[in-house]
């Protein structure tokens, strides 16, 4: 579904963040990736959403290359992506029930449709009782529940998650993993970027390991 | 609606956050903004049009006279005289009225520097014959002043002319110079409206961002934000605008209630009659109009742009701002 073929990515003048890098996602597959803190793991996850591209090499989402996609098809094909941002980006002024619904409400979906989901999915997470909060009252766990939230709501087809499990005590990460999985069960493929080693040995799953711009894979 | 559920979160339905935050600092301080530049425009647009009908009425009020003048002489009988000139002058095609100012009328004209009981008949004094003149068939000027001098070699015939010019020539400079005033001034709103929505649009910065990266299209995200800044352009306007016409009102109360004292009459002679002519409301239109135009249209490409930004980074990493 996912294909990148020796792919670089430099910024500006600075030595090369990516070197060679070749992998493949496939279909409902799950893997993290990991790498010490400034390897590149952001990075990586934001050429997977397209908000930056390649110095070198090609990149091809869901069976055509990335260089050859028009502005206007962008929004069509991150549809399709979920992104738990390391940093979160929830809108302020919303409260969390509204930042979790939308992406469904930017693709003109009714509100009646989605309306348990939204807070069923709150639930799942913790949050059934703040669904009228807005972020800037949320603690740093809260806000990161909420941001997965938003990633999982429309059911996407690839969830790329930065730090799911950065601020949340082990109890609620290894809830949250099992979130992610359940959603791996009904067909997303799923990339958790993390440098939480004991969140990796709950599970059996691919390993792409950044170091000193390069990436190998195990399992 | 029989299986809503009965939770709180079905009051969103009803009214959902929008998109754009309703009001924040920025948002205000825009529509202040705009509503000071509105009401320095359409106050402008007034003057212009006020200085414009005051030249017009000047120019109209004076070029409907002329005067006769006609100098007393040793052995010269004025009042004769001054009746031919009056027949002269009746007798021209043009000529509506030709009254000759009496001796009493004369009097109270020169009081304030004769002073009362005078006694004039003793005095040099000249005596004029004021022409009214039909100014869509105005008489022909040379052709009177020929045929009165001929008749009474010490009349003269003065048509105003020279005043009509000068006034002409001041009344078209000072239109000018409104219309150069005005453009300015249509320049700055134009500019501060332009740079003050994009100031207020920067703060939305990662709205717009996370609203792409969640998959809204560029003309989703522009629309929130152009029928959000309409709202603010247009009420900044409409009380701008509201404020001048207001003023304008004020003024024209206060003149007509004054018009029948000295200042009043002074203000009236200098600036017309100040009634607010369909001008004004046309042109506080306008304004309001361009206003809500240009907060639009300036969100719409300030966000486009920003969305364009975006995605500009990923074409070049280099380029890459955090
Ligand atoms: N916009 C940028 N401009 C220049 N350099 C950048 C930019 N973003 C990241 N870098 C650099 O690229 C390298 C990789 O950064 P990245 O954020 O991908 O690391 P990471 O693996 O996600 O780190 P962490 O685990 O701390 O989140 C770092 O050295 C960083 O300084
Ligand atoms: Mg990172």
């Amino acid at each position: 579904m996912i294909k990148f073929e020796n792919v670089g990515l430099r910024y500006g003048m600075e030595t090369e963040v990516l070197r060679d890098v070749s992998f493949e996602i496939p279909e409902r597959s799950f893997q993290f990736l990991t790498g010490p803190s400034g390897a590149g793991k952001t990075s990586l996850l934001r050429l997977l959403f397209m908000s930056l591209r390649p110095t070198r090499g090609s990149i091809s989402m869901f069976g055509r290359d990335i260089a050859t996609i028009e502005r206007h098809e962008l929004p069509i094909m991150r549809r399709r992506i979920g992104v738990v941002f390391q940093d979160f980006r929830l809108l302020d002024h919303m409260t969390t029930y509204e930042n979790v619904a939308l992406p469904l409400r930017v693709r003109g979906k009714d509100e009646s449709g989605f309306r348990s989901d939204v807070s069923d999915l709150l639930n799942w997470v913790g949050l059934g009782d703040k669904l009228h909060a807005l972020p800037p009252v949320l603690s740093g766990g809260e806000k990161q529940r909420v941001a997965i939230a938003r990633a999982l709501i429309d059911q996407p087809e690839v969830l790329l998650a930065d730090e799911p499990t950065g601020n949340v005590d082990p109890h609620m990460a290894r809830r949250l993993l099992r979130l992610f999985l359940e959603l791996n069960r009904s067909g997303t493929a799923v990339v958790v970027a993390t440098h939480d080693l004991g969140l990796m040995e709950q599970v059996d799953a691919r390993r792409m390991i950044l170091n000193n711009s390069h990436l190998d894979i195990y399992g | 609606m029989a299986d809503t559920p009965v939770n709180a979160e079905a009051e969103h339905s009803v009214k959902p956050t929008p998109i754009v935050p309703p009001s924040n600092i920025a948002g205000q301080a825009l529509s202040l903004v705009i509503a000071i530049m509105s009401f320095l425009a359409c106050l402008t647009v007034g003057a212009v049009l006020m200085i414009d009908k005051s030249a017009s009425s000047w120019q109209s009020q004076i070029s409907r006279e002329a005067t006769v003048q006609i100098r007393p002489a040793r052995d010269f009988d004025i009042e004769t005289a001054l009746v031919e000139a009056q027949a002269i002058a009746a007798s021209f095609d043009g000529v509506t009225d030709a009254r000759i100012i009496g001796l009493s009328q004369t009097a109270t004209l020169l009081e304030p520097w004769l002073g009362k009981d005078i006694n004039l008949s003793e005095l040099p004094v000249p005596r004029l014959v004021v022409i009214r003149i039909d100014e869509r068939n105005p008489p022909d000027f040379k052709a009177i002043g020929t045929a009165i001098n001929e008749a009474i070699p010490n009349a003269t015939l003065d048509d105003h002319r020279a005043w009509v010019d000068r006034l002409v020539s001041m009344a078209n400079t000072t239109t000018y110079v409104g219309v150069a005033i005005l453009l300015l001034v249509l320049t700055a709103l134009v500019l501060t409206v332009v740079f003050a929505t994009r100031g207020a649009l920067a703060s939305n910065h990662i709205i717009i961002e996370v609203l792409h990266f969640v998959g809204a299209r560029a003309n989703f995200i522009a629309g929130q934000f152009q029928r959000r800044f309409f709202w603010i352009g247009l009420r900044g306007a409409l009380i701008g605008g509201g404020a001048a016409i207001a003023m304008f009102l004020i003024f024209q109360f206060w003149a007509q209630r004054n018009l029948t004292t000295a200042e009043g009459v002074q203000v009236a002679v200098l600036f017309g009659d100040f009634s607010i002519g369909m001008g004004i409301f046309i042109g506080t239109f306008f304004v309001i109009a361009l206003v809500a135009a240009l907060t639009t249209i300036t969100a719409r490409l300030t966000v486009v742009r920003t969305i364009y930004e975006i995605d500009e980074q990923r074409a070049d990493p280099s380029r890459q701002s955090y």
